[in-house]
């Protein structure tokens, strides 16, 4: 484990030694990452021109999801978005490279395609977060941000797994990976907002089949001091940590069942 | 000649089936949730801006048909040719460079209007009770959306031209992709801006690209207003157009002094 962290350390402080040699096009790569999400932040505050409550949130207390859900969903973003690289190695035959290697295959995938400049949406969750705890108005106690920073390390892992399933599947269908964007890049725009104001179908999905409801929704409502609209089952607030859990067994099993799978071009 | 390299362009395109469906598939996910964040809204507010709850998922569906034919997520196809040195060749062909790129686009953007553009407006029909657009704007909006994809062209063209003088254009070209989205009207209908920040995204020539013909395609331009609108997208066209071209031109004086 130790060791493998070292490999790791070594591999992606050369891809950012790599990526810094040209500083005004990192920075301005950053800037470009930062606003990628911004324009939603900004989006949430024009929406709130028009409304004081959106299925009875305040404007804080969606920017309180907004900034969970960025911060988790961009941890995952720069760890583990890199496997949306994969069809590239199945196709240009470089996947092979992975497999003959002493590492996993997983685990080099995201090493080597790791790039720093994702860290600007980081930033962005980060700071509409923390503005969001400073202005909902709850009194912080060492529970709240337990579960804050729990959850936030929950929705990484559950955001990263959707990620590693969606790229899975890409050893069986070429060419779907855009259908993956749907529950990552969606997934995040989605768990911005309180869940109640989507459809009942949309609603039943978000909870048991790919549980993104997990990342913002569940965790906000204890934090926040929220009534739970869908469920008398208080516990359930506190379960994001098992659900990303589970996903991650989810993962891993669809990734050894991909690798498995995979038969090299042969040629 | 400009029919035949449309027609490639357009070919081009249409192999990739799969990737095809993946992507509507996308495009009317992102629909669904701007459209429950909207019916929200509405639920509370009847009107705003002059758009109704219909008007609005309209929009809204409509405009995630927008994205691919008006390559608003980016496009890199001269920065890659610039990159590897391939454009040379493009600029010795006797034919104008601009034309040759725009008549390319146009292949491209057809295909996907077919393709990307009208599969997530009949999925959220499907769903949600959508306004088609009145018959008599019809023409108006086709030669809108023409319009449109000239002003988007003619900004994609100037930003792969940067590629000539700095190395990596892909960092400012993305933070003029979220310029775009959000002034353009993409992330949220510029009618539900606070005025202040309508009148400047008017002002500016993302509008033209998504906004002003979805709007036309809503009836909300009638009669002479049409033409106004119209008149407006083709100033910014051929304004952009024509940067694009005095650009060019600094491109060919830089080349010719490095012997290329």
């Amino acid at each position: 484990m130790v060791e493998t962290l070292a490999v790791y350390r070594r591999l992606i402080g050369a891809r950012i030694r790599s990526q810094y040699q040209y500083r005004a096009s990192f920075a301005l790569f950053s800037v470009g990452q930062f606003l990628t999400t911004f324009v939603d932040f900004l989006a949430l505050l024009v929406v709130f021109t028009h409304v004081r409550q959106l299925a009875g949130w305040s404007v804080w207390q969606v920017a309180f999801l907004y900034g969970l859900s960025g911060v988790a969903f961009s941890l995952a973003d720069v760890f583990v978005s890199q496997v949306e690289y994969l069809p590239d190695h199945v196709k240009g035959g470089t996947f092979d490279h992975f497999l003959v290697r002493p590492r996993g295959a997983l685990f080099q995938l995201c090493a080597e395609e790791f790039e720093l400049r994702r860290l600007g949406k980081l930033v962005e969750g980060g700071l509409v977060l923390a503005l969001a705890c400073g202005r909902v108005g709850v009194h912080w106690t060492a529970a709240r941000i337990i579960v804050t920073a729990v959850s936030a390390m929950s929705g990484a892992v559950i955001f990263g797994s959707v990620w590693v399933v969606g790229a899975a599947c890409n050893f069986w269908l070429i060419d779907a990976r855009e259908v993956v964007n749907s529950f990552t890049y969606g997934g995040n725009f989605l768990t911005q907002y309180p869940l109640p104001i989507y459809g009942v179908v949309l609603r039943r999905i978000l909870a048991f089949v790919v549980p993104l409801a997990f990342v913002s929704f569940f965790p906000a409502l204890y934090v926040l001091g929220k009534h739970d609209p869908f469920t008398s089952l208080g516990f359930v607030r506190f379960l994001s940590p098992l659900v990303a859990g589970a996903t991650l067994v989810v993962a891993r099993l669809a990734w050894n069942a991909g690798v498995r799978h995979y038969r090299s071009t042969g040629s | 000649m400009y029919w035949e390299v449309a027609k490639r362009g357009f070919r081009r395109y249409s192999t990739y089936r799969a990737a095809t469906v993946a992507g509507v598939v996308t495009n009317s996910v992102f629909a669904f949730i701007r459209a429950y964040i909207l019916i929200a809204i509405f639920r509370q507010r009847a009107h705003i801006g002059g758009f109704d709850v219909r008007d609005a998922l309209t929009y809204t569906f409509v405009s995630q048909g927008f994205l691919m034919p008006m390559a608003m997520f980016g496009w890199y196809d001269i920065e890659q040719r610039v990159r590897t040195g391939d454009i040379v060749s493009d600029l010795y062909r006797p034919v104008d460079f601009q034309g040759y790129w725009f008549a390319l686009d146009g292949g491209r953007a057809l295909y996907q209007a077919m393709a990307r553009g009208v599969p997530p407006v009949l999925v959220g029909a499907v769903f949600f009770s959508l306004r088609a657009p009145p018959v008599a704007a019809l023409p108006v909006f086709a030669v809108s959306c023409v319009l449109g994809l000239a002003v988007s062209f003619a900004l994609r063209f100037l930003t792969n031209l940067l590629s000539f003088w700095i190395i990596d254009v892909r960092g400012p070209a993305q933070v003029l992709v979220m310029v775009e989205l959000f002034l353009g009207g993409v992330v949220l209908p510029i009618a539900l801006f606070p005025r202040t920040l309508e009148v400047l995204a008017r002002a500016l020539p993302f509008a033209s690209i998504a906004q002003l013909p979805l709007e036309v395609y809503l009836g909300k331009h009638p009669g002479v207003d049409a033409l106004t609108t119209l008149a407006v997208q083709a100033a910014w066209a051929a304004a952009l157009l024509l940067a694009g071209r005095a650009v060019l031109g600094a491109v060919m004086r830089k080349l010719a002094v490095q012997g290329g």
